[in-house]
């Protein structure tokens, strides 16, 4: 069995808390309780008020649908107050930090939200004549470019949707290189054992035989270590930089050429770009491709979950097999190539198309405003700053907290282990949860893997001094309480939240993925 | 008694004339957690030694049970599939995964008796 | 920099506690010929003000779709909005929050997940829904990839109404990933016959409701065919409206519907982001890719909510890996979600009947244009039309009039000559009688 060593609890102390003194309505102050949209609606209501249709004879071919949909509805006040309510039981990064390692919750500027609305670039169709949107792609264009500079990259693939699509677009792009050069006998992916899930899922996908390459105990990788694994099997090797420890890999200029010298590709995942903006560009390092996670270094908001946008920029190598759609500038105008035709007649070969349209406009809006803002010293600032949080955070914490790897600087996020929490019975996700209860998000929990109830922060530039300082009390007097011996206010947390520990056990082991109305019958009934 | 081994994948293959009975150990449904779901294998598919025939899940780990001996698969058990949390309260007796018709005995000698995967365990916490 | 904090009056007293002399030593790891000692070559920080000049010289060199006569469809709609959307989802709490990895304290997020799917599920006529996946073309490709996975087989069907970059998708995914595909021939009359295509090797049939050509049939007789050789039926939908007034997918035998779900409370935005839709079977849920949201209670007792089932996310045992792709597009899924909720079930199916009734009026007007024929019999809101000439000269030169009058299939289709004199043209409730009368128009003195 292959064994998971992160085992902890998912359901709430068996020493089942009793309720807080209750209200009638089961509200507590500002904190509104709010039914379910099915439990309050009803499907006569409606929000929206639309004009009788036209009356013509129906061309519906007899597929009209027959009976309720059971979908109810709300009146507009009844709407806004229902997900108003709800809105108030989530954190988030306008209300105070949310240090989550390898997410990147820095500030969302509402000017990208405006942007982001202009007609030219909002209210505009994927396959309108092209000579109609004209602006929005060369909006398209601009940011290529922005990321092309930023990286020094030669070509950038904009279509892919999030970070992990990127990624697969960057992998095909490599195994169509390597078809190309009559070399698909390379069928091997080399992984360092501290990379992020997705990458050996994406390569596994495609086919290839992931190997493991063993790292440092920090989760560096010694380009020793990348040479004993190469060979003429090998197509590509998968490495993060920034790594999964926050550090920067300190032989990945002579990994890169190891690789190259292999006949192999590198690929680099840029979840961790945001330490390195403006300091560092992957292209000068030697890598072939790398996805750019637009919604961590480039602020588009996270919204409870994605949308994100994963363009991934390309060495010239590996450019000509980008996906479709890509621009192309031909007569001083710039067009979106959209067909297999077109691009082989340009002496592009595509590996094919990753989704419909052209990628996610929405998003590169603000990533573009992003940048415009902050304009080129603004960005290597901003990677300075959060680069100088974490390692403050460091600092601040270090002879409280445990370090896995000494007290050594770290890039854009700080890895902390649970050995300060040894013999207190108190662990990583008791922390984390304490956390909320003093109105923090917690940090990234258990992860990475190679050190033991990992605790990763990531402050990013977002947060001020002042912040910071007032979050390193926080967390200096929870690690007091936890070596005092106060372990219930641990075990119990978080107590001041909208809800207490949920029971993910029984979510696994009942699923419930929707409302039924039997239920509530049988409820009843009962 | 019935012949008892373990492997290092934490696994137990408990014998009676030449049909495997297979599960996972106590150790490892504590290192899991909650288990939330159980999938047996097919009866009639051959298994062989070292390759993935059920997998256990946790809320947080999905995990691969390997079957520690080749043979075919004889009879699966219904009861940790329909109800996952019999693995938590009895691993070693009532939530057993499969049972396995031994191709070659001498597969046995690879394994581990009570006391050594005791000794394993202690060793690699 | 109106977005940092930090002065430098900290940064000096920081680096000093951290015990650096400059904050380029906390990049030592990083070669030292690597480090960039000059600025990057691009702009310097804008405020607001210039940030807003530049961005709307780029806006006003587009043509707005509000601004003209308007029939772009095929995979994208527009459709009116209400203000109360776009106010709730710029929300902070639901703006700037992550992933709901803490549920304490993401309730907000987990609960409107659990009613999107909810929704979605009961649209679908379905037994389950995820949580949204990328959008309706990956959602389809990814419904292809667990079709394999449950039937243990390899090919795909496609039906020659799916849209072409749909199409492309799959195509692109099976290449690489080691599966077959037989795409049938586009199919604008509506006329193909998929049965005999499927055998025992076949893993799935993928339709499209209403059809890329805007066409609807019944789809029991193509479930049966499918179900008859062991294989699923993958319907997609990328006008997810229709199903306000259609029999819905679930009803005739579907068994994973994969939708865009764009129309819902989501702009065009030049193609994204938009919000893909996928429900199924309750028996197939565990070969489900994306996020999902389930019931449960806290250490009180009270109902909660939290994600569930991740494992399959997890799963990184090859033949098992629900999806390497399964984030999931919370904020777009958020605005479907309460423009449904605005809408409800009276407010859905009327939006519905407008649709049908412009489209309608639509069909008839262009009919009636010499030289002009629509295809369809039965549509929705949209339909394919015959035009004297070059389809994509047509519209450059209706675009010309200040009419954006459809999607000349050749712009997808460009190798299909018998393709080149068709335009796809959808009517939504934005379409007014006198856009009509001005695309009949224009169309008229442009062939």
């Amino acid at each position: 069995m292959a064994m998971n060593r992160e085992g902890r609890p998912t359901r709430p102390a068996s020493e089942a808390v009793s309720a807080a003194a209750g209200t009638f309505t089961g509200h507590k102050g500002l904190q509104h309780e709010e039914r379910l949209l099915f439990e309050r609606g009803s499907a006569d209501r409606s929000g929206v008020d639309l004009p009788e249709p036209k009356a013509t004879r129906s061309r519906l071919g007899g597929l009209e649908r027959q009976g309720e949909i059971g979908l109810p509805g709300l009146s507009e006040p009844e709407t806004m107050r229902h997900y108003v309510r709800l809105s108030r039981q989530n954190y988030a990064i306008d209300m105070g930090p949310y240090p989550l390692g390898s997410c990147t919750m820095k500030h969302n500027p509402r000017l990208n939200e405006r942007m982001a609305r202009l007609p030219g670039l909002a209210d505009v169709h994927p396959l309108q004549p092209q000579s109609t949107v004209e602006g929005a792609i060369r909006l398209i264009e601009t940011l290529a470019g922005y990321l092309m500079e930023l990286t020094g990259m030669p070509a950038v693939a904009m279509s892919p949707k999030a970070g992990a699509h990127g990624e697969l677009a960057g992998m095909l792009a490599i195994k169509a290189a390597h078809d190309a050069n009559g070399q698909s006998a390379r069928r091997i992916v080399l992984v360092p054992e501290s990379a992020h899930g997705t990458n050996p899922a994406t390569a596994a996908f495609m086919g290839y035989a992931v190997k493991a390459i063993p790292a440092r105990a920090d989760g560096t990788v010694a380009a020793a270590a990348v040479e004993a694994a190469l060979g003429p099997d090998v197509a590509a090797l998968m490495l993060t930089n920034p790594n999964t420890c926050g550090l920067f890999e300190p032989e990945i200029v002579e990994i890169a050429a190891a690789v190259h010298e292999a006949g192999a590709y590198f690929y680099c995942d840029g979840a961790n770009f945001n330490a390195i903006v403006g300091k560092v560009r992957p292209g000068d390092l030697g890598v072939d491709a790398m996805h750019i996670n637009l919604h961590k270094t480039f602020s588009t908001p996270h919204g409870g979950g994605g949308p994100g946008a994963g363009p991934v920029v390309l060495s010239q190598a590996l450019a000509p097999f980008a996906p479709l759609p890509f621009l192309v500038r031909e007569n001083g105008r710039t067009r979106l190539v959209e067909t297999t035709g077109e691009a082989e007649a340009l002496g592009a070969r595509p590996f094919g198309r990753l989704t419909a349209f052209h990628g996610q406009m929405g998003m590169f809006v603000r990533a573009l405003a992003y940048m415009l803002s902050h304009g080129a010293d603004g960005m290597r600032q901003a990677s300075e700053d959060a680069v100088l949080n974490a390692n403050y955070l460091r600092v601040m914490l270090a002879d409280t907290f445990s370090l896995p790897f000494g007290n050594q600087a770290c890039m854009h996020e700080v890895l902390f282990d649970d050995r300060f929490l040894k013999d207190t019975g108190v662990t990583t996700l008791d922390f984390a949860k304490a956390m909320i209860d003093e109105g923090y998000h917690p940090m990234t929990m258990y992860f990475p893997l190679v050190v033991h109830g990992a605790m990763l922060v990531e402050p990013t530039e977002s947060e001020s001094k002042e912040t910071l300082d007032i979050l390193v009390a926080t967390l200096r007097h929870l690690a007091e309480a936890a070596k005092a011996g106060d372990a219930a206010r641990f075990r119990d947390a978080p107590r001041l939240a909208p809800r207490r520990r949920l029971d993910e056990t029984r979510a696994a082991r009942e699923p419930r993925l929707r409302w039924r109305a039997e239920t509530v019958a049988k409820k009843a009934a009962e | 008694m019935a012949l008892e081994r373990f492997s290092k994948d934490h696994e137990y293959v408990r014998l009676d004339g030449d049909i495997a009975t297979i599960g996972i150990t106590n150790h490892a449904q504590g290192q899991l957690g909650d288990i939330v779901f159980v999938e047996v294998p097919e009866v009639g598919r051959q298994v062989k030694a070292g390759e993935p025939a059920a997998v256990v899940e946790s809320v947080k780990a999905a995990s691969d049970v390997f079957s520690p001996v080749t043979g075919e698969v004889i009879e699966t058990n219904a009861s940790p599939v329909e109800s996952p949390a019999l693995v938590n309260e009895d691993a070693e007796g009532a939530a057993w995964l499969f049972k396995v018709r031994l191709s070659s005995r001498a597969e046995l000698d690879g394994l581990m008796d009570r006391a050594a995967y005791e000794k394993f365990v202690e060793e690699t916490a | 920099m109106r977005y940092l904090p930090l002065d430098d009056a900290d940064r000096n007293a920081m680096l000093a506690r951290v015990g650096v002399g400059s904050v380029d030593e906390l990049f030592a790891a990083v070669p030292k010929d690597k480090l960039l000692t000059r600025l990057l070559d691009l702009p310097k920080a804008m405020g607001e003000l210039e940030v807003e000049h530049e961005l709307a010289t780029l806006s006003n060199a587009s043509t707005p779709a509000g601004s003209v006569p308007f029939f772009v469809g095929a995979g994208a709609y527009r459709h009116h909005v209400p203000a109360t959307v776009d106010h709730l989802i710029q929300r902070s709490e639901f703006l700037t929050s992550y992933t709901p990895y803490q549920p304490e304290i993401s309730q907000g997020t987990l609960q409107v997940l659990y009613e999107f799917q909810t929704q979605v599920a009961l649209l679908a006529d379905m037994d389950v829904a995820n949580a949204s996946m990328y959008d309706g073309s990956t959602a389809t490709a990814e419904a292809v990839l667990m079709a394999h996975r449950l039937t243990r087989r390899k090919k795909a069907v496609l039906s020659g109404g799916l849209h072409p970059q749909y199409r492309a998708v799959i195509e692109t995914l099976a290449q690489h990933g080691g599966s077959e595909t037989v795409a049938l021939a586009p199919d604008p009359a509506d006329t193909e016959d998929i049965a005999p295509l499927i055998d025992d090797a076949t893993s799935c049939v993928v339709v499209q409701y209403p059809s890329f050509y805007g066409s609807i049939r019944d789809l029991s007789e193509v479930a049966a065919a499918a179900h008859a050789k062991g294989a699923l039926l993958i319907v997609a939908v990328t006008e997810i409206v229709a199903l306000g007034l259609l029999k819905p997918p679930g009803a005739m035998g579907a068994d994973i519907v994969a939708a865009e779900g764009q129309s819902l409370g989501n702009g065009l935005n030049f193609g994204g982001p938009y919000v893909g839709l996928f429900a199924t079977r309750d028996r197939f849920v565990r070969q489900m890719p994306g996020r999902l949201a389930g019931e449960t209670v806290d250490a009180e007792g009270r109902r909660g909510f939290v994600l569930t089932l991740s494992t399959r996310e997890q799963h990184i045992r090859r033949e098992k890996a629900t999806s390497n792709i399964c984030t999931n597009s919370g904020l777009a899924a958020l605005a479907f979600s309460i423009h449904l909720t605005l809408l409800g079930q009276k407010g859905l199916a009327r939006l519905a009947r407008i649709n049908h009734a412009n489209a309608v009026d639509l069909a008839e007007r262009l009919a009636a244009v010499p030289g002009v024929a629509v295809l369809n019999e039965a549509f929705f809101n949209e339909i394919t039309i015959r035009v004297p000439g070059d389809a994509a000269e047509t519209i450059e030169r209706l675009a010309a009039k200040g009419v954006l009058g459809g999607v000349p299939v050749s712009r997808l289709e460009p190798d299909r000559k018998e393709l080149a004199d068709l335009i796809v043209v959808a009517a939504t409730e934005v379409t007014t009688d006198k856009d009509r009368a001005a695309l009949a128009r224009a169309l008229e003195e442009v062939v």
